[in-house]
């Protein structure tokens, strides 16, 4: 029988591992994100502070956290101030629900390697990751400046429209796994990742995220060429640092999300009988995931902002609800007919509807072009 | 297969990223590895002297009367032949440019009329105050080909009696 009191010690200590694990990982993320755009534009990146610049986070760190802290003179103070609380803040609780592996056993007792197993956490994580929302148009509203307003109400729009696809786009995930528990998400991944069954699905929460988090080609709010900084034009020091912080932060969750939805999560060969295995899976995926994000960014220009919205309002979303459509449409003929073949018409009906909006620009582009020449 | 275009265009362009990735970097780590400057470079100025060690300088301040920058500062004293620093009658007793005023045109150089003063390929020019940007002479004159070459020379009287040397045009 445990008492009381060592299960309260054994999800402190473990939800203070995984803020301090999300902490550094922001830090070398940024470090990470930087050598790995400088290599791609044929660069060094950073590496003087330390043995390859691993240092170079902690001087940053230092540097951001000297610097004066200005509040404009006519800014609503307190929303100011709470804004990249509101910001930081759900990007870590979001991580409570991420299963890293199974169960180890130490000091005699079985300890669970995530921090909440709640039976709807997909929509946890759903409900958290709007809230970030919040933080970044109250920084936009509260700030008193033209830039970070209009950074903000970029901000809003984007991200309650790609929500919508990013919702649905779960949804596929949620009818194969037959559940909206992570870790049962990732149990059911034993057989096939879902990435195979559903790639379109994938594609679509891929791109959904990048708008979610402000990625390139997505990072309308903050478009360096025409809003100077967006949202956090106005902000400077460690109040800036917390939106830095938080944007990296929710970069590693989302990564880890999508390796938990379509990559098979901690699953990987060896992982029973070696269960520590399964973080250091998830660390790998994540980092793949990652350096996905950024050579996107430094691949693709940013969009304009009415394609933007056209793209996801017209594409996105329909091409999501067909994806549920027929993820139901090939489980239950599967069910139907026992047959498993039924599982490959889920991908092959979806790659075909992902055609049609293929077609649809490239119909749009040839008028473009006809109309120029 | 044009209908693909949109979706093959976006993988190409993420190819042709991922492929410069294995490319070798184009950094120089500059402290530690110096780039060459170009032939014509327009760096820190030098002050040139003569083989036998005498300075090139005769103190005329057509330099100074070129500088768009007002950056130049020449004083001229006279030459005897005791106590020689340049050919013919003057040298320069004071020569000093402000390095934060100079921006680097050339037209000292262009001025000069004993190819005295050129901009070199040093670039590296700080200081930690305003005061220490006044290059003077001994800064900005060349070192000599031996010790025994130091101005002032004490020299036979009637030799070096014609300030601008015989020149040729240049050629670069």
């Amino acid at each position: 029988m445990i008492s009381d009191w060592t299960l309260w010690l054994e999800w402190f200590i473990k939800a203070l591992i995984l803020i301090f694990a999300l902490l550094g990982g922001f830090a070398y993320l940024t470090f990470y994100e930087r050598r790995a755009l400088a290599r791609i534009q044929t660069r060094i990146g950073p590496n003087r502070a330390g043995p390859f610049g691993l240092l170079q986070p902690i001087a940053d760190a230092v540097k951001l956290i000297f610097k004066e802290e200005l509040t404009p003179a006519k800014a609503y103070k307190f929303v100011f101030f709470l804004a990249p609380i509101l910001t930081v803040v759900p990007s870590i609780i979001i991580a409570a629900v991420i299963p890293w592996g199974t169960s180890i056993n130490l000091f005699g007792r079985e300890i669970k390697l995530y921090l909440a197993d709640i039976n709807v956490g997909v929509l946890y994580f759903t409900a958290i990751a709007s809230i970030a929302v919040y933080g970044i148009v109250l920084a936009g509203w509260s700030s008193n400046s033209k830039y970070a307003m209009l950074g903000g109400m970029r901000s809003t729009a984007q991200m309650i429209s790609y929500e919508l696809a990013l919702g649905i786009s779960m949804v596929p995930v949620i009818l194969l796994a037959n559940s909206m528990n992570m870790r049962e998400i990732v149990e059911a991944q034993r057989s096939m990742w879902f990435v195979v069954y559903q790639p379109i699905g994938a594609l679509i929460f891929w791109i959904a995220t990048l708008a979610e988090v402000n990625r390139a080609p997505f990072d309308m709010p903050e478009a360096e060429q025409e809003l100077t900084a967006g949202y956090h034009a106005e902000y400077s020091g460690m109040k800036f640092a917390l939106f830095f912080m938080a944007e990296y932060q929710k970069m590693i969750i989302i990564c880890a999300i999508a390796a938990v939805f379509f990559f098979g999560g901690y699953l990987g060969p060896g992982v029973d009988q070696y269960p520590l295995l399964g973080p250091v899976y998830m660390v790998v995926k994540i980092v793949i995931l990652l350096f996905g994000m950024i050579w996107v960014r430094a691949t693709w220009p940013r969009l304009r902002y009415d394609r933007l919205m056209t793209f996801g309002w017209k594409v996105l979303l329909p091409v999501s609800l067909a994806t549920v459509f027929l993820t139901a449409l090939g489980i239950l003929l599967f069910e139907m007919t026992g047959n498993s073949m039924w599982m490959w018409f889920i991908s092959a009906s979806s790659a075909i509807v992902f055609l049609i909006p293929v077609l649809g620009i490239y119909r749009a582009l040839r008028r473009l072009s006809y109309g120029r020449a | 297969m044009g209908v693909l275009d949109p979706a093959v265009e976006l993988v190409r362009g993420l190819w042709t990223t991922l492929k410069s990735m294995f490319e070798k970097p184009v950094t120089i780590q500059y402290p530690e590895e110096k780039r060459e400057v170009r032939k014509r470079f327009r760096g820190r100025h030098v002050l040139h002297r003569y083989d036998n060690g005498l300075e090139k300088c005769i103190g005329c301040s057509l330099c100074a009367a070129a500088c768009p920058a007002d950056a130049i500062f020449v004083e001229a004293a006279e030459n005897t032949d005791e106590k020689r620093f340049s050919p013919g009658e003057r040298y320069a007793s004071t020569y000093e440019i402000n390095m934060l005023r100079c921006i680097y045109c050339g037209y000292c150089e262009d001025a000069c009329p004993t190819e005295a003063i050129t901009l070199g390929d040093n670039y590296e020019l700080s200081y930690y105050d305003r005061r220490s940007a006044i290059y003077d002479k001994d800064m900005l004159l060349e070192p000599v080909p031996a010790s025994a070459m130091l101005t002032p020379q004490k020299v036979e009287p009637n030799v070096f009696t014609r300030s601008v040397p015989e020149m040729e045009n240049p050629k670069d």
